[in-house]
């Protein structure tokens, strides 16, 4: 490679749920972010349907590569390295990504990273601009629509451990259902924090998934939202058969209190019981005010620094997965072998596909 | 540009995965084939690379990029044509789309079929792709189709029938090369999918508990 290896231009291609996203970054200063999503066509299913999103990433490839050059001021002479999304995600949506990274990096000779979604949302803190980058070791909390983990972050590149997951809905799947009982549009996030605002989030004691002290033996990090969910449904049948009124702002504010809580006592335990005062959120559903203020609120009184990448940076973007290509750049990873495919479960552990 | 000087990168991923490099001049000057239809997305950088090498030519010699827009399976059929469209991409050629059973109707008149040829591919589920060429002329002309058929409803059930399981990127190549030299249209830039996606409309939130 005849490029400066300490500042490495680098186009990221990510294609892993709903949003085609293009982002070239040189080192950690980041140079754009082009982002093309196809949620409104999921709206109307009450969620992301994955052939949809596959057909969508096929039709935005092209525009959103042109769109981050153009935003970049470069052409492809000026790339160095190409990284790309090989998992986790939908399967049909990453190959997507994965095809175009691998054609592009045939035709212009660029050396071709694969690397990992999930480590990629820790990444994006790098090239978050105007911003010291936070230092490691770290606990992350990634919370969207198709994920919900914990991480113990020793090395970006070559350390992370997974301390726990979702054991069935995603944090941002238990906001959309609970928003069509709700009766509330897709995406439910926006539409439940909407409809929370004066409600009272004790008003309903709805359960925690996992908290209880037998729970906490096994799953002392992991999350579960399905039961949250039929929680709310339950409660707001029974008010609806008794042909009574259903409080929505007390409602949502106490699901979403819930949820709120669970995810931040969890991240917090895990900062104490590694002795990390550092915690970095992530994910779309990240741009939860409550998650936020409470995540805010607790992680000071903990002594814990909170960091919270801009929320253009926090949903599902092509800047993270440059992001971390340059970093194994930068700290001597060799290419990626063209023989890699999308690996819907990518384990975090696998930091690059090699 | 006359085709003589045309030199390009053809890429089909309808069936297995193929690329192939064909010259205006000297036509096909290599073809890569992977045959399983499962891993498209794993193998498609290696073939082309290897279509190349094969055809000792550097991609910055390529005038365009054919791409097969099916019909095939989808999460198949996608691999290739978005490799296709990055490629060209990456080195500012233009991208021809060529329906993909019109290769395999080429490569059957070239290998001496004639008359009206039905072309038949898997489509899963228990259905078929299915178009109908007459070879009489130089370049074999789509009568009808591409279509979605369960295989004992198809059409012009007349036509002598090709069981086609695999796309040769090098007769979708010639395919777009004649596309060109005789100024025809290429096809349309939209996966021919022929398929909706299989979901159904949200009707609200489904009940928990017992009535
Ligand atoms: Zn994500």
């Amino acid at each position: 490679m005849t490029f400066d290896r300490a500042a490495p231009v680098v186009l990221g291609i990510e294609t892993s749920c709903d949003e085609t996203g293009i982002g070239i970054v040189r080192g950690t200063t980041l140079l754009a972010n082009a982002i093309a999503s196809s949620m409104d066509e999921h709206a109307r299913y009450g969620g992301v349907v994955p052939e949809i999103a596959a057909r969508a990433h096929l039709e935005a490839l092209t525009p959103t590569i042109h769109s981050a050059l153009t935003e970049a001021q470069l052409t492809f002479d000026d790339i160095d390295a190409i990284a790309v999304t090989s998992g986790p995600g939908l399967s049909g949506a990453l190959m997507v990504g994965v095809a175009a990274a691998k054609g592009l990096a045939v035709a212009t000779g660029k050396p071709l990273y694969a690397v990992n979604h999930l480590v990629g949302h820790v990444g994006v803190d790098l090239v978050t601009p105007d911003s010291e980058p936070l230092e490691y070791p770290t606990i992350a909390l990634l919370v969207s629509g198709g994920h919900t983990s914990l991480l113990f972050v020793r090395d970006l590149v070559s350390d992370v451990e997974l301390l726990g997951e979702t054991i069935d809905d995603a944090a941002g799947e238990a906001f959309d259902k609970v928003a069509r009982v709700l009766g509330l549009p897709y995406p439910g996030g926006p539409h439940i924090d909407r409809v929370a605002i004066g409600g009272n989030p004790k008003a309903i004691r709805f359960p925690r998934g996992l908290s209880q002290p037998k729970d906490m033996a096994a799953h002392r990090y992991d999350f579960s939202f399905s039961g949250l969910k039929t929680s709310v449904a339950r409660w707001v049948e029974a008010r609806t058969d008794r042909g009574e009124e259903i409080p929505v702002a007390d409602v949502a504010a106490s699901f979403r209190e819930a949820v709120a809580d669970v995810l931040v006592t969890k991240a917090l335990a895990a900062c104490a019981d590694r002795d990390v005062p550092r915690l970095l959120l992530g994910g779309g559903v990240v741009a939860n005010a409550r998650i936020r203020a409470l995540a805010e609120e607790r992680a000071a009184a903990a002594g814990v620094t909170l960091r919270i990448p801009p929320l253009a940076l926090c949903t599902d973007n092509g800047a993270m997965i440059a992001a971390l290509g340059a970093q194994l750049i930068m700290r001597g990873a060799a290419p990626s072998s063209l023989d890699f495919g999308a690996d819907s479960t990518l384990p975090v552990t696998e930091i690059q596909v090699v | 540009m006359s085709d003589a000087n045309e030199l390009l990168l053809a890429i089909d991923t309808s069936a297995g995965t193929s690329v192939a490099v064909i010259d205006g001049a000297r036509g096909v000057l290599s073809e890569a084939n992977g045959f399983d239809t499962m891993k498209h997305a794993e193998v498609i950088g290696r073939l082309i690379e290897r279509a190349l090498a094969e055809a000792s030519v550097r991609p910055l010699e390529l005038t365009g990029v054919v791409a097969g827009m099916g019909p095939g399976p989808f999460t198949g059929l996608r691999v290739g044509i978005a490799a296709a469209h990055a490629f060209a991409l990456g080195l500012g050629v233009p991208v021809l789309a060529v329906v993909s059973h019109d290769a395999i109707a080429l490569a059957a008149q070239r290998g001496g079929r004639s008359g009206e040829l039905l072309v038949v591919s898997d489509a899963r589920r228990r259905e078929v792709y299915w178009s109908l060429f007459d070879l009489g002329a130089p370049l074999p002309v789509r009568l009808d189709g591409p279509g979605l058929a369960k295989p004992d409803a198809l059409p012009h059930s007349h036509a002598q029938t090709l069981d086609a399981a695999h796309v040769s990127a090098g007769a979708l190549g010639l395919v777009a090369l004649e596309l060109r030299r005789t100024g025809q249209a290429f096809a349309s830039d939209q996966a021919l999918y022929l398929r909706s996606p299989d979901v159904t409309l949200s009707t609200g939130a489904k009940r928990v508990t017992q009535r």
